[in-house]
């Protein structure tokens, strides 16, 4: 077995796997490359080289209105989205022990749709667009306080919370289409292209929006790692070796609503990126969490980007939303996943 | 002793559906006195408005529902028997998105428009969502459990929706003649175009009626089954295929309508017990009144505009999932799915 790498401090303690630090290296060495054939994609084919210098040295080249206004604030919102919903359905996955658990699967995200709908069906006309991220993470935030109140019955547990979850998802979605069905035309269109979940039409404004959020949850998420892997040897155990379970559960959950009730306030619902991005992470690296995060992170981010990539150059002029095409390659890759694993 | 106990509660059953139904064909925008409805059946006149209001719109609508309502319900508690699981229906567990997406697809691409080829194309769709479920849920050690089971629907209902809404967004012009159907309505469905399918759906609830005996035996265990000489995978597998025969034509008329599924069977054990052969026709007629009730009430509820149905059934539902799920699970507990 080789030596683990572990840096210690009082407050939180990691180890890694040398050889998942130089797999989560890798990837992200290939999230770029993905990041730089994006950009030189669309209906203007851009040289690679050309996207490179445009980037290091911006305002030099000929095509800097395509890269820096419109491609890139979008390749990098569905980094930011991607990564989220990915480390979102990681938590998930480990504080439920369900390999498929995910935001969209529980719940978490028709809250949001569903308060984003509203807003866009009843309130865009009084308020701007730009308190949309706001209403999404307040529906996200109640829906999930609601299951958990829900789920609890002397303590919580994890089958009941995704039970609950996803009977609360069922009507969330009936309510979402009622209130599309009743708002003008022009307002259901929007409103139905947004649940598909697409970054069309994003700018820095909307990056710099989301990225305070990242940038707050995910080291919060890491700080947790070492309760994670605990938690994840069962109840009895982390309770033996003094993890206080409710709390780093409350915690945990808090922490993953919070990164999927932002991503999906950017860029709709875009569904199952939190649940296969941490399948293939799995596969990748070792079991432990702060290896998991980041690899997950990575791979939920290029997903995104591919699927948007896709989604805007493959059906000229049009722009598919990019939740369509993680779903087609997401759903039968999940599939296989758990064919293989479970053999 | 017992069993002239249950005709009663059957007929008690067929009164409270009797009664919806009336009420069905009087209530609405224009209310119409029980007698002008009777003269519109035994005496047409086509001059009065309000017996054009009742044969034209009224009467199919009230139809559609006590069709839809039963198949669903039926559906419902055929796959809890299939699947042994109190949280199982054909919404829940993605059969009706797969409907559903197979008649969008139909409908957006190939501009299908005829009720009859959606039955074909929405069964289809059932069919390949219930196995993709079937096969996930049983995939792993563990087999088939009621927990997995319903997070594999969860999974495929996920992915048919993005793909119905994918197409949607591709082919905007056909979404808003198509968006109340994605809700749910039994409105505007004209005699004539669901006359083809009611006859299928009775042969459906017949067959089902018929199997009531051998479900009894089913699920007291497959081994017993077994041992009393059934033939259990052909048993199975014959009421998988009417369950996505009833779902795929209830989507098929009426869209997606949640929850009918997976509150009347639990009703209708309480009311019945749990000898599918009351059972199954107490649940049809439950179902029936079900939908029928909740369609009179989405004609009331935000009067002039009308609550699609199935937003009716939903909220209805989930307060009741959530109640069985509550309750439930605590004996599965023990069963927690682990990775693998």
């Amino acid at each position: 077995m080789d030596k683990l790498l572990t840096f210690r401090t009082s407050l939180f303690s990691v180890q890694i796997h040398p050889g998942s630090l130089k797999i989560n290296c890798l990837l992200i060495l290939g999230t770029l490359v993905i990041a730089v054939l994006s950009l030189t994609t669309g209906s203007l084919w851009i040289n690679p080289l050309e996207v490179i210098t445009e980037i290091a040295d911006p305002n030099k080249g000929q095509h800097t209105f395509v890269i820096e206004t419109l491609r890139l604030p979008r390749v990098v919102l569905s980094f930011l989205v991607g990564g989220a919903l990915a480390v979102s359905g990681l938590i998930l996955q480990n504080l439920i022990r369900n390999p498929l658990a995910s935001p969209d699967i529980i719940g978490v995200t028709s809250g949001a749709s569903a308060a984003a709908v509203f807003f866009l069906s009843f309130l865009s006309g009084t308020l701007g667009t730009e308190w949309l991220p706001v209403a999404a993470i307040i529906g996200a935030t109640i829906t999930s306080l609601v299951i958990y109140l829900l789920a609890w019955r002397q303590g919580m547990s994890p089958i009941r919370l995704v039970l609950i979850g996803i009977g609360l998802a069922a009507g969330l979605g009936a309510l979402t289409t009622f209130m599309i069905v009743l708002s003008p035309i022009a307002t259901s269109m929007m409103a139905y292209v947004w649940l598909t979940g697409t970054v069309y039409g994003t700018d820095w404004q909307d990056v710099k929006a989301l990225l305070p959020w990242i940038l707050v949850l995910l080291p919060a998420a890491f700080l947790m790692a070492r309760t994670i892997n605990v938690q994840e040897l069962g109840d009895q155990v982390a309770i033996n070796l003094g993890v206080p379970l409710q709390q780093a559960r409350f915690l945990l959950l808090a922490i993953s609503v919070a990164l999927a009730g932002a991503a999906v306030a950017y860029a709709g619902a875009i569904g199952f990126v939190g649940l296969i991005a941490p399948h293939i992470a799995r596969q990748l690296v070792n079991r432990s969490f702060a290896a998991l995060a980041p690899a997950s992170m990575l791979i939920g981010g290029s997903l995104v980007i591919v699927a948007d990539t896709i989604g805007r150059t493959a059906f000229l002029p049009l722009d598919v939303p990019a939740g369509v095409f993680v779903s087609a390659v997401g759903a039968p890759f999940f599939i296989y996943l758990l064919y293989r694993q479970h053999r | 002793m017992l069993r002239s106990f249950r005709s009663y509660q059957l007929l008690i059953a067929l009164l409270m559906l009797a009664t919806a139904f009336s009420a069905s064909i009087v209530l609405g925008q224009t209310s119409i006195s029980l007698k002008t409805a009777y003269q519109a059946f035994t005496q047409y006149d086509p001059t009065v408005i309000d017996h054009i209001i009742i044969t034209t719109t009224r009467l199919s609508r009230a139809l559609t529902a006590i069709f839809v309502g039963s198949a669903l319900a039926v559906a419902g508690a055929l796959m809890q028997a299939l699947t042994r699981n109190p949280l199982a229906s054909p919404g829940i567990l993605g059969i009706n998105a797969g409907a559903l997406f197979g008649i969008v697809l139909s409908a957006t691409l190939f501009s299908v428009a005829s009720l009859q080829y959606y039955v074909w194309i929405a069964f289809t769709g059932a069919g390949i969502a219930g196995g993709m479920v079937y096969c996930l849920g049983a995939i792993g050690r563990d087999g088939l459990t009621p927990v997995k089971l319903v997070l594999a629907g969860a999974a495929i209902t996920a992915l048919f929706v993005s793909f119905t809404q994918g197409l949607l967004v591709v082919n905007q012009e056909g979404l808003d003649s198509i968006l109340f159907w994605l809700a749910g309505s039994v409105a505007g469905r004209s005699l004539e175009i669901i006359t083809p399918v009611l006859p299928f759906i009775t042969l459906m609830l017949v067959a089902s009626l018929l199997l009531g005996r051998h479900i009894n035996i089913l699920i007291s265990g497959e081994d017993v089954a077994r041992g009393l000489g059934q033939r259990t995978v052909m048993m199975k597998w014959l009421m998988g295929l009417i369950v996505v025969g009833l779902a795929g034509s209830a989507v098929a008329i009426a869209g997606n309508i949640a929850f009918v599924g997976l509150i009347v069977p639990h009703m209708a054990r309480a009311m019945f017990g749990t000898d599918y052969r009351w059972m199954l026709p107490g649940c049809a007629m439950l179902g029936a009144t079900l939908l029928l009730a909740a369609d009179i009430m989405a004609r009331f509820l935000i009067m002039p505009q009308e609550v699609p149905i199935g937003v009716m059934t939903a909220l209805l539902g989930t307060p009741f999932f959530i109640f069985l799920a509550r309750r439930g699970m605590t004996s599965g507990k023990k069963r927690e799915v682990q990775y693998g």
